[in-house]
């Protein structure tokens, strides 16, 4: 079952004189869900950039699906089925946590304009599949008693939350997710590992996330790649990674490695 | 259900507002200095409307709205004075290459962000200006005489229309990509949303209506000059928009009904005009940052009462 979803071939970019990120490996199989892990500035978001279409890499290659997504417009790559979270909030904020979800289910839909301004039949179907296919998305996340608020008037924790159901209404089948415990607190956290554990079950995701938080990705990771300073330097299971003497180092320091 | 009965409701209004306004017009009881300012309330609802789908909708700060104003005003009355087609087929037409000219102007412009659009579209509508300026087919600077055509009926369907348009356009697939650029370009890109292609329709239906309401505009004061569409015009324009508030199409029709009595009204005081006219715009941007109604419309007011009583 193990059939290849994602492919980073040699990657690398480079701004100006800086190579940020070089030489990086990676594969994803349908169904996993993988790791990325590093310290600040390693890379890992720039890595996340060029998997999304924000940054084109200046070496090697990417493919999805055994194809080649580089070069592709951000939203492009969305509609090969590749979402994401962001590391900072990036919610429509004046816009309603309900709108923010039909916004990301914006593709799935094909009503035209031209029903849409005249009201023809195709637009009231198109809108009332897309209002009860959001309102499904904002059950599973427990955000249906909020949708008529916006989005900046959420909780914290529930911004966070919003984000993930924004990014699974754009029909993904991988998942970036970004930090998305960050500044969660403990019980939130582990309410967020239950929540990417069903939603992984439920729509047969395959994910990649991103975290500082070592709980959850010695949790609930299958693999982890660890960055430091633009390359890879381990790649294997959370107790394989817990042992490498070179991500002990990287996140800690070379004297206690004695 | 509920959503058509709303229209429908809305429908009434509108047409009871007509019918009361014709009838007047039509005894007599509203002379043609009145006449003539509701047709200038109109053509300036119009405007408003046009460029809150720009600036209030997807928010690209485009300031050269009176450039398509003017292709609008020049094509129609290319069309009624030079090629005697009728008023309607001259308004049309007006929409369409006025549309056209949203396109040329859209598609490279709408590449830059905030102020540096904003100095792009100014660019482009002094060019359009200085264009009409210089042919002299159309006048040159002294402008070009046109048929008075414009009535009532053709500037309250011409509100109307736009209104409708634009609005079922915003509350729509469609309207919400444009809402999710205005919001976070990088999100919206991010969930999908071809952010060139809806900042250009956006923008090409502002143009369409632009160009209609020019399309009025020149029938309704028998003479049209390029200096007519100046940037003084386009910032008018710009104030209806922000003084109505970002977003709000309701708060564009209510501002420019507003600032267009008032600039009206004041004419009877020539020497203080503009200082009054600037002076409502501090106070009301002092009180109001948001603008008047900042992102809400008029029925999320009704909404908002309707609930708070129901609680007492």
């Amino acid at each position: 079952m193990s059939d290849l979803l994602l492919k980073l071939d040699n990657i690398g970019i480079q701004f100006g004189g800086l190579k940020a990120v070089q030489n990086v490996d990676m594969y994803l199989n349908r169904g996993e869900l993988v790791g990325l892990i590093g310290p600040n500035g390693a890379g890992k978001t720039t890595t996340f950039n060029m998997l999304t279409g924000v940054y084109v890499p200046t070496e090697g290659d990417i493919t999805f699906k055994g194809q080649s997504i580089k070069g592709l417009k951000p939203y492009q790559v969305t509609k090969k089925g590749i979402s994401r979270t962001f590391q900072n909030i990036r919610l429509f904020k004046d816009v309603t946590v309900l709108d923010n979800v039909k916004i990301a289910n914006h593709h799935l839909a094909n009503h035209s304009i031209i029903s849409s301004i005249f009201r023809l039949p195709a637009h009231f179907k198109g809108e009332a599949k897309m209002e009860k296919e959001s309102i499904d998305f904002l059950k599973i996340f427990g955000l249906d008693v909020y949708k008529n608020e916006l989005a900046k008037n959420l909780p914290y924790g529930m911004q966070r939350r919003l984000e993930i159901a924004r990014a699974l209404a754009a029909g993904p089948e991988l998942l970036l997710l970004d930090e998305p415990a960050a500044g969660m607190n403990p019980q939130e956290t582990q309410d967020l590992m239950d929540l990417i554990a069903l939603i992984r079950e439920k729509f047969n995701l395959t994910i990649l996330l991103i975290e500082h938080d070592m709980n959850l990705v010695m949790g609930i990771c299958e693999r982890i790649y660890v960055l430091d300073h633009g390359q890879l330097i381990a790649e294997g299971t959370p107790e394989e990674i817990r042992n490498n003497p070179k991500v002990i180092e990287a996140y800690l320091g070379e004297e206690v490695v004695q | 259900m509920k959503k058509s009965k709303a229209f429908w409701g809305y429908l009434v209004i509108a047409l009871v507002i007509y019918a009361v306004v014709q009838g007047m017009l039509v005894t007599g009881m509203l002379d043609l200095y009145y006449q003539n300012m509701l047709i200038t309330i109109c053509i300036n609802i119009m405007l408003a409307v046009s460029l809150h789908i720009v600036i209030g909708i997807t928010g690209q700060f485009s300031i050269g709205h009176a450039g398509f104003m003017a292709v609008g005003a020049y094509i129609s009355a290319i069309c009624t004075m030079k090629l005697g087609l009728p008023f309607i087929v001259g308004i049309i037409l007006a929409g369409i290459v006025a549309a056209f000219a949203g396109v040329l102007v859209g598609v490279p412009s709408l590449r830059l962000k905030g102020d540096y659009l904003a100095i792009a579209t100014l660019g482009f509508a002094e060019i359009i200006r200085i264009l009409f300026l210089n042919i002299d087919y159309v006048g040159g600077a002294a402008g070009m005489v046109v048929n008075h055509a414009t009535t009532w009926t053709y500037a309250f369907f011409g509100v109307i229309i736009t209104i409708l348009v634009i609005s079922n356009f915003t509350n729509s697939r469609h309207g919400r990509g444009c809402i999710a650029i205005r919001e976070d370009e990088i999100a919206a890109d991010a969930m999908g949303i071809n952010t060139t292609y809806f900042k250009v329709v956006a923008f090409v239906i502002g143009s369409l209506f632009a160009g209609v309401a020019g399309a009025l505009y020149a029938h309704n004061f028998y003479i049209i000059q390029p200096t007519a569409f100046n940037f003084l015009k386009s910032f008018e324009i710009l104030i209806y928009v922000v003084l109505g508030g970002l977003g709000s199409l309701s708060g564009s029709v209510i501002a420019a009904i507003f600032l267009t009595a008032i600039s009206q009204y004041l004419q009877a005081f020539p020497e203080t005009r503009m200082i009054i006219y600037s002076v409502v715009l501090i106070l009301v941007m002092l009180y109001r940052p948001t603008g008047l109604m900042g992102t809400k419309e008029l029925k999320d007011l009704f909404k908002a009462r309707k609930k708070g009583g129901s609680e007492v």
